[in-house]
């Protein structure tokens, strides 16, 4: 594979930092090199949190992503702030829900995911973030379903397995709303 | 011949010359942990934690192992000792400059972890090694090299009770303050000693013994005015009481 | 072993456990705090010793006692906190006693910023506390590199009897990435140490007394000039450094940590566009790796030194090139991270300013 770099943003509490978590998770699963850098500090607890992501086959040099392959962006101040970094021809996953001033670029693709009223329809707010995390991979082709799933059988220990079914869920549902 | 032996050097000291000032306790006072630490077989299983000031060498004259701590940081290093060796006796040796100035936070947190050692803590209410300059337990009126005219509270503020203060914190097991300006006071000083150390190995927590000093040199005294000055000034401020025991079954919080 | 991906802080924190750390002295400031709360669980659930000081001031000095009790130390702390631990590891270093210390830096001076910064660059290597001191100091550039010089770590500390600092920033204690701890060099048994003041007086020999002071000057001039002895033999052994595509470099960038990371892909975009420049990256910052410096061949006609900070090492890259060639600094500093892209442009910039002239 060619070197997948992606910002995810949004507000403090979308769950960004997991989604990233996840990537990396499964890109360690498949061998693959693969860094993960936060935002941290102060702005993390209830404004803008967003993490960089960069998954390779060859070593990760530089883990500070300036120009991003992908972005999967959860509300309007993070496609505001990311839009412009994005390359040429990148994939942009927005979450529609959290969007009211859609003007996007004409040179990337721009997938909208309605990811809140996915997440509300199988009962939980809190996973709109998988949906999102869904449509991603379903657009990027970086890892399938069952590499995802295998995550959460790995991450959603003890009480949190709970939470297993429900993220599976919300992933199908971010593969099926980009028409995967 | 048949003499019989009625004194002798304690083992618990090196047998060399102290350095301290004619009439200063220190002698007494090192002589009297000394001889506490050989009667319960604590001497080779202790370490000496000495400070800065006067007794900055103490490790010179203590019979055991021993670690020379930065300026009031005598009670965190001894808590790094005693963590890493539960077994060991570990005791600082601290004057009131090093304990109730630069050290307060380490007395104070040492006392609160209720770390398992035992304090020694010489109070003359004055800096000695530095040349008499006022310490936070210098009496009012009282001058020092720092306050020539005589202490005035209205810009340094009162005397530090460090004993009563540490009294407040649950952590501490033991805590007494003794003097050794007379033979019956050093037998009572002694056995306060004895207490501290049993706290200490019986893992009951924190414990401090405060001693009533003299510092002749610095307060232009000769030894026995002293003395005299001590018990007639300092007790009065200071008084000799046991603060804390948490072994006597009614004191715990 | 597999690789597991593991927050940066939490890998040096485990790191440290597999060192053979005995005991963890330490107090929260960010962006190092995932170290103790990661040790906080797992000392105790081995057995081992963690506390919480009041300061940072008292956390050093426990590692101090604890040092010098024969035990394997660790603290952890960020910059503003380093430098209060300034008293407590020019005691230790005087005193000859090995301990580890993790620095994962931030912007300063003063309460600075929490972001990431490499502006602790001479309060590491220039001593920081009183005296003719220094410390063996490790500067990587990734996690895996990280956790493999941490458990190594406690070896060199405990051969020297010389505190070693791991210098990272905040950028290596927060991210995450997958790392081997197997992978690491074995952990070797912690030597006899018998000089230890760890109550066993009863020993042959007699007792031990851990000390820094020596009032008599010519005594503490000995004792200065054996200390001097054993940093001489690290400037010898432990010069550590990576050349990066030197052989043929028309610039050659010096950079550490996360810079030298920032700075690889900024070599390999320039390589990709045929501008030739390579790197020295410096692997410990004390001994700064002069001898990387006498590798590079006559052919180079200019070094960038390159920092998240406004050229404290440039001073030591001046040091070692001794007006061989041209030298140039670029560096961000308050906590900004550079993207491979600033760097690119600034040599671009300096090849364009060579060909006006």
């Amino acid at each position: 594979m060619n070197e997948e770099k992606v910002i995810i943003a949004g507000f403090g509490g979308q769950g960004v930092m997991l989604m990233g978590q996840i990537l990396s998770h499964a890109a360690t699963v498949a061998d693959l090199n693969t860094t993960w850098i936060p935002s941290y500090g102060p702005e993390t607890r209830g404004g803008t949190a967003n993490c960089a992501v960069t998954i390779g086959e060859e070593r990760i040099n530089s883990p500070v992503v300036s120009v991003p392959d992908s972005l999967i962006i959860m509300n309007q101040p993070s496609l505001d702030k990311f839009q412009k970094k994005l390359k040429k021809g990148g994939i942009l996953i927005a979450n529609k829900s959290q969007i009211s001033d859609a003007v996007y670029r004409d040179d990337i693709e721009v997938y909208e995911v309605d990811a809140n009223k996915q997440a509300l329809e199988i009962g939980n707010l809190r996973v709109a973030n998988m949906v999102m995390l869904g449509a991603y991979i379903a657009v990027t082709g970086v890892f399938s379903k069952d590499d995802m799933f295998a995550v959460f059988e790995k991450i959603f220990t003890g009480r949190k397995s709970e939470l297993i079914d429900l993220n599976k869920k919300a992933l199908e549902a971010g593969i099926r709303a980009v028409g995967k | 011949m048949n003499a019989k032996t009625v004194y002798e050097p304690t083992k618990g000291l090196v047998e060399r010359d102290f350095h301290y000032c004619p009439g200063c306790t220190h002698g007494i006072i090192h002589k009297l942990v000394a001889e506490v630490l050989v009667e319960k077989g604590l001497l080779e299983k202790a370490v000496a934690v000495a400070s800065v000031g006067c007794s900055v060498f103490s490790y010179e004259y203590f019979n055991c192992d021993a670690h020379q701590a930065p300026h009031g940081r005598a009670p965190a290093v001894a808590t790094g000792i005693k963590r890493v060796r539960p077994d060991s006796a570990v005791f600082t040796y601290q004057g009131d400059g090093d304990l109730a100035s630069i050290g307060t936070a380490e007395i104070v947190h040492a006392a609160h972890r209720g770390e398992n050692i035992t304090v020694i803590f010489v109070n003359n209410a004055i800096y000695g090694m530095t040349g008499g300059q006022m310490a936070p337990t210098t009496l009012l009126g009282q001058k020092t090299s720092t306050s020539p005219f005589g202490r005035d509270k209205t810009l340094t503020g009162e005397p530090l009770r460090i004993s009563e203060m540490l009294a407040t914190i649950p952590g501490a097991a033991y805590l007494e303050r003794v003097s050794v300006h007379d033979p019956k006071h050093i037998r009572k000083a002694k056995k306060a000693i004895e207490k501290a150390f049993d706290v200490q190995m019986n893992k009951q927590g924190f414990s401090m013994i405060e001693f009533i000093s003299t510092c002749p040199v610095n307060w232009g005294m000769n030894p026995m005015d002293s003395i005299a000055w001590a018990k007639e000034n300092m007790i009065p401020y200071y008084p000799l009481k046991v603060f804390k025991d948490k072994t006597d079954g009614d004191n715990d919080e | 072993m597999a690789k597991v991906l593991m927050k940066g802080n939490e890998a040096m924190a485990l790191a440290a456990i597999e060192g053979g750390c005995d005991a963890f002295f330490g107090y929260p400031i960010t962006p190092q705090n995932e170290i103790p709360e990661y040790l906080s669980r797992h000392m105790e659930e081995r057995g081992r010793v963690f506390v919480q000081a009041e300061s940072e001031v008292a956390a050093i000095n426990m590692v101090y006692g604890a040092a010098g009790a024969g035990a394997r130390v660790l603290t952890s702390s960020s910059s503003p906190g380093i430098a209060l631990k300034q008293e407590g590891i020019s005691y230790i270093a005087g005193s000859e006693l090995p301990c580890v210390i993790i620095n994962v830096m931030r912007g300063g001076p003063g309460l600075g910023g929490i972001q990431p910064s490499q502006a602790d660059y001479r309060q590491i290597t220039k001593g920081g506390g009183n005296g003719d001191y220094h410390l063996l100091a490790f500067a990587p550039e990734n996690l895996q590199e990280t956790v493999n010089i941490i458990k190594e770590s406690f070896a060199l500390a405990d051969y020297y009897r010389n505190p070693v600092m791991i210098a990272v920033d905040g950028l290596l204690g927060q991210m995450m990435e997958p790392v081997d701890l197997e992978a690491a060099p074995k952990t070797e048994v912690p030597p006899e140490k018998a000089w230890a003041a760890d109550g066993n007086s009863d020993r042959k020999g007699g007792r031990n007394v851990i000390t820094s002071i020596h009032l008599d000057p010519l005594e503490l001039e000995k004792h200065n000039r054996k200390l001097q002895k054993k940093y001489d033999e690290m400037v010898a052994k432990e010069q550590r450094y990576e050349m990066i595509e030197t052989a043929d470099a028309d610039i050659v960038f010096v950079a550490y940590g996360s810079m030298a990371r920032i700075a690889r892909s900024a070599v390999k975009t320039l390589r990709e566009e045929g501008i030739k420049v390579g790197m020295i990256r410096p692997i410990t910052i004390w001994p700064f790796p002069e001898k990387a410096f006498d590798e590079l061949p006559a052919s180079v006609k200019s070094l960038l030194t390159l920092e998240m900070s406004l050229g404290q090492m440039h001073e030591d890259v001046r040091a070692a090139n001794n007006g061989r060639f041209e030298l140039d600094f670029y560096g961000r500093t308050g906590g900004v991270v550079p993207e491979p892209e600033e760097i690119i442009d600034h040599v671009k910039r300096m090849l364009e300013k060579e060909g006006s002239s």
